[in-house]
């Protein structure tokens, strides 16, 4: 993808191969798992098993996109994994009828008017990250570990604990269709997979092409020449935790149809699998540095390695093992291209 | 006066691969006195003074400490042989006290840990001998800058240091303060201490030292005493023959650019930082702020361009009131700043040359959504033609270029803006001569084509240079105002600080 631009200083016309094999480490770890898995295991290696594992790996990525918005700005959102199932919760609330006391009915919107509404629930709790960071210097970690604390609760709130099981609608109600995220397919390749797809396009468009994302690296970079330069340095900070927010609702949205219920405890912990997955993709954690190329590269290193390991069949443990040695691994790849890369002027 | 060598640098060269740092030099130090090393940036000074305090080696060349040849290992090496540096940004810990800071690393161990007693009593007598009167259990974050370099040179005589390496010391300090510092530094050389001194406060230098060296493209190009120079030698030795900044350009004034109105500008302490200040300029006219570290220079200029909030007064950009306005609207209407530290406040290192010059003005090759690489890339060849950037291309990393060139940089991205008035805080800070004669130079071209420019500097020469005006600033008010024929004595003089004898 052309529209993503690398943030790494240009080294030079000849290019070694141990700088090649370290820039593009993320491509490559993912080719050598898929050619590991496909020899060890006969069922790896098939358009139906990638094409299954990448519907799984669309959650994790959604999310990751918006944590590389987030890291770019040198920042971090822990808040997204509560913010997914916020969304889910709050969706699954709508699909069983909103019901107004005072005029005494119940409302059941249609499946357009849910996903709206819970998008906008999504980008509102990002909003308020956002404005805690940039209006009331709070730091990142810190607002976002509260506002992950307060949704979670939020959502287990709203259903009591339990889970919203029937999410398919009614056709007398006019609300059917919300597993239609979940489980069709266009030409064959799942409507989640797509949704990821689409996202990191318009993702990598944003950064590479448009004045925003110019204004993104600019200020992960450094903020303060940013700002003397005429960059809305708040006004960015407010905006990627704002989409950051509404990219946790589109994937809680994913996650609930998938499962065709929404429950408050989903998606604990994903907002770390959505940090390591930015970081195995190369970007910086002091921000400025990244791209979504390699963001999605680091999805789907997670998402293949762990299916992998399912299909040859290795303890669920052994994978949490694998995945933080990987995840330990790339940083310190990271700390190789840019420590020996920098120099001070 | 008896001359004793203690430390010695003979032949001493160091190169990074094709880059010769240093080319040869021959350096003595005598005992009890005080020796000044001069030279532009990138001369080769601190390569040398981290020669001798044994942070990295010489590539060829051998150094004499009392008349035996050494090499030290590393800086504790060299520490225990009795040679200290104390570097320009202070390395102390602010939340630690006085004492644990001066024993660092090296506490005084008694049977049940840390013998703070035996500490304290040390620290006390260490700072007895240097007559300033610090509590050892202050926080080190509570004390004056000043107070902390005492701290420093404390921590160095506590290891018996015999011999002392400044670098910069006073380049933050205030006028009283560098006369305690320059107190302490007598009282050492008369206990036999020898000190290095490197500053690039030359007549500020020149009051204190013994012996003058100046180093200059990693050579040293002349060693002499006190009692034969003066002030033009050093320069002259410094920078060669042809020492010239410009002249003030002949350009036609126009009407007042940017008009500033009893701007004040409050500290969070309380006191004002810039007290009522009001100041015209013209287009065209190219206006100089002279002043002493703190005399309100960076403050007045960063609220004109937007970054700090003034408490009261007004700022008119071509007759229409902007004080309101952000940063980014100031810049629509043509008011750049360029700050005084490229590297905190005027760079974004992990972008490209190109990106960074074309940072402040995206809206001119945005087309719809999206920015066009084409328009881009011409604003950016554009602009690095026109400030006479040396870079492989706009795609080469910021940390490629030299001080001088980064500074163009900064300086490129404001004028892409295409600004009616640039300000620009300390545009020759830690770049060498040649860059900053080109810096004037394109200041001079903006003049005659009709930009305002207002400069701030705290070297009296630069003020000399291309400025038709020149402004003294002193404890955030215009103590004086000259126009471009005046002394620099007149200059020095109206700022508070003491001239030179």
């Amino acid at each position: 993808m052309s529209a993503t631009t690398t943030a790494t200083p240009a080294k030079g016309r000849q290019m070694n191969i141990g700088r090649l094999l370290l820039e593009g480490r993320a491509f490559f770890a993912l080719i050598a798992i898929i050619v590991v898995f496909s020899l060890m295991s006969p069922n790896y290696f098939s358009v139906g098993n990638f094409l299954i594992m990448s519907s799984q790996v669309a959650i994790y990525g959604i999310l990751s996109i918006g944590m590389l918005l987030v890291i770019l700005n040198g920042g971090i959102d822990l808040s997204v994994g509560s913010i997914l199932a916020l969304s889910g919760v709050v969706a699954g609330a709508m699909m069983q009828g909103v019901e107004l006391n005072s005029l005494g009915v119940i409302l059941y919107p249609p499946v357009w008017a849910v996903v709206v509404l819970t998008l906008c629930v999504g980008a509102a709790v990002g909003a308020v990250n956002g404005v805690l960071i940039a209006v009331f210097k709070v730091p990142p970690f810190v607002a976002t570990l509260g506002v992950m604390y307060v949704a979670r609760g939020v959502a287990l709130l709203m259903t009591n604990g339990l889970t919203y099981n029937n999410l398919r609608g009614s056709e007398a109600l006019g609300n059917t269709g919300f597993n239609w995220l979940g489980f069709n397919r266009l030409a064959g390749i799942p409507i989640s997979v797509i949704v990821l797809g689409t996202i990191a396009i318009l993702a990598g468009l944003m950064l590479g092409r448009s004045a925003f994302g110019r204004w993104l690296y600019a200020s992960g970079g450094n903020e303060r020449a940013a700002e003397l330069s005429g960059v809305p340095v708040k006004r960015v900070k407010i905006t990627v935790y704002m989409v950051s927010g509404m990219l946790a609702a589109v994937a809680g949205l994913v996650l609930a149809s998938q499962l065709t219920s929404a429950g408050p405890t989903a998606g604990t912990t994903y907002e770390l699998t959505a940090i390591a997955a930015v970081v195995i993709g190369g970007a910086a954690l002091t921000g400025g540095r990244g791209n979504v190329r390699g963001t999605m590269l680091g999805a789907f290193v997670i998402g293949f390695l762990s299916a992998g390991l399912v299909i040859i069949g290795v303890s669920s443990y052994w994978q949490t093992v694998f995945t933080g040695a990987v995840i330990v691994l790339a940083v310190l790849m990271n700390s190789l291209q840019y420590g020996s890369g920098a120099r001070k002027g | 006066m008896t001359e004793e060598t203690v430390l010695a640098a003979r032949n001493v060269a160091k190169s990074y691969g094709q880059v010769h740092a240093l080319k040869g030099v021959n350096f003595d130090i005598s005992r009890g006195q005080v020796t000044t090393l001069f030279g532009e940036n990138g001369a080769g000074k601190s390569t040398l003074m981290k020669i001798l305090s044994g942070v990295i080696q010489p590539t060829s060349g051998e150094i004499v400490l009392d008349g035996q040849p050494v090499s030290f290992a590393n800086a504790n090496d060299a520490r225990d042989r009795g040679i200290s540096i104390i570097h320009q940004e202070l390395s102390l810990a602010p939340n630690l006290s006085v004492r644990d800071n001066i024993f660092m690393g090296r506490e005084i161990k008694g049977p049940t840990g840390v013998n703070f007693a035996e500490e304290d009593r040390q620290v006390r007598a260490l700072m007895a001998e240097l007559e300033e009167e610090i509590d050892p259990a202050t926080p080190v974050e509570e004390l004056r800058l000043g107070q902390q370099q005492i701290v420093e040179i404390a921590r160095a005589l506590s290891v018996d240091s015999r011999i002392l390496i400044m670098d910069e010391p006073t380049s933050a300090l205030s006028a009283t303060e560098v006369e305690v510092l320059f107190k302490v530094i007598r009282d050492l050389t008369a206990k036999g201490v020898s000190i290095v001194y490197i500053s690039h406060h030359l007549e500020e230098a020149l009051t204190i030292t013994d012996h003058a060296v100046v180093l200059r493209d990693g050579t040293m190009t002349a060693y002499a005493p006190r009692a034969e120079i003066d002030l033009e030698w050093i320069v002259r030795n410094m920078v060669g023959e042809n020492y010239d900044l410009g002249s003030p350009p002949d350009s036609d004034k126009g009407e007042v650019a940017l008009s500033i109105r009893d701007l004040s500008v409050p500290d969070p302490a309380g006191f004002d930082l810039v007290d009522q200040l009001s100041l015209d300029v013209r287009a065209g006219e190219i206006v100089c702020i002279y002043g002493l570290m703190g005399a309100g220079r960076t403050e007045l200029l960063e609220t004109v361009a937007g970054r700090l909030k003034a408490s009261g007064g007004h700022v008119v950009l071509e007759g229409q009131e902007i004080s309101h306005l952000s940063i980014a609207e100031r810049i629509a209407r043509g008011l750049a700043l360029v700050p005084e530290d490229r590297q905190r406040d005027g760079l974004v290192q992990t972008m490209t040359v190109g990106q960074n010059l074309s940072l402040a003005s995206i809206a001119r090759f945005t087309r719809g959504l999206f920015t066009s690489s084409r328009d881009e890339r011409k604003l950016v060849d554009d602009s690095i033609r026109q400030v006479t950037v040396k870079t492989s291309g706009g795609n080469a990393g910021i940390g490629s270029l030299s001080g001088g060139n980064q500074q163009k940089v900064v300086i490129g991205k404001m004028l892409a803006t295409r600004p009616r008035v640039i300000m620009l805080d300390e545009p020759s800070r830690g770049i060498d001569i040649g860059a900053k004669a080109e810096v004037f130079r394109l200041l001079a071209e903006g003049a005659k084509s009709g930009l305002a420019v207002i400069y701030s500097t705290s070297e009296v020469s630069e003020c000399l240079s291309i400025a038709h005006r020149i402004i003294v600033m002193h404890k955030g008010r215009i103590t004086a105002e000259f126009d471009s024929s005046v002394s620099k004595e007149k200059i020095m003089a109206a700022s508070g600080e003491s001239v030179a004898a």
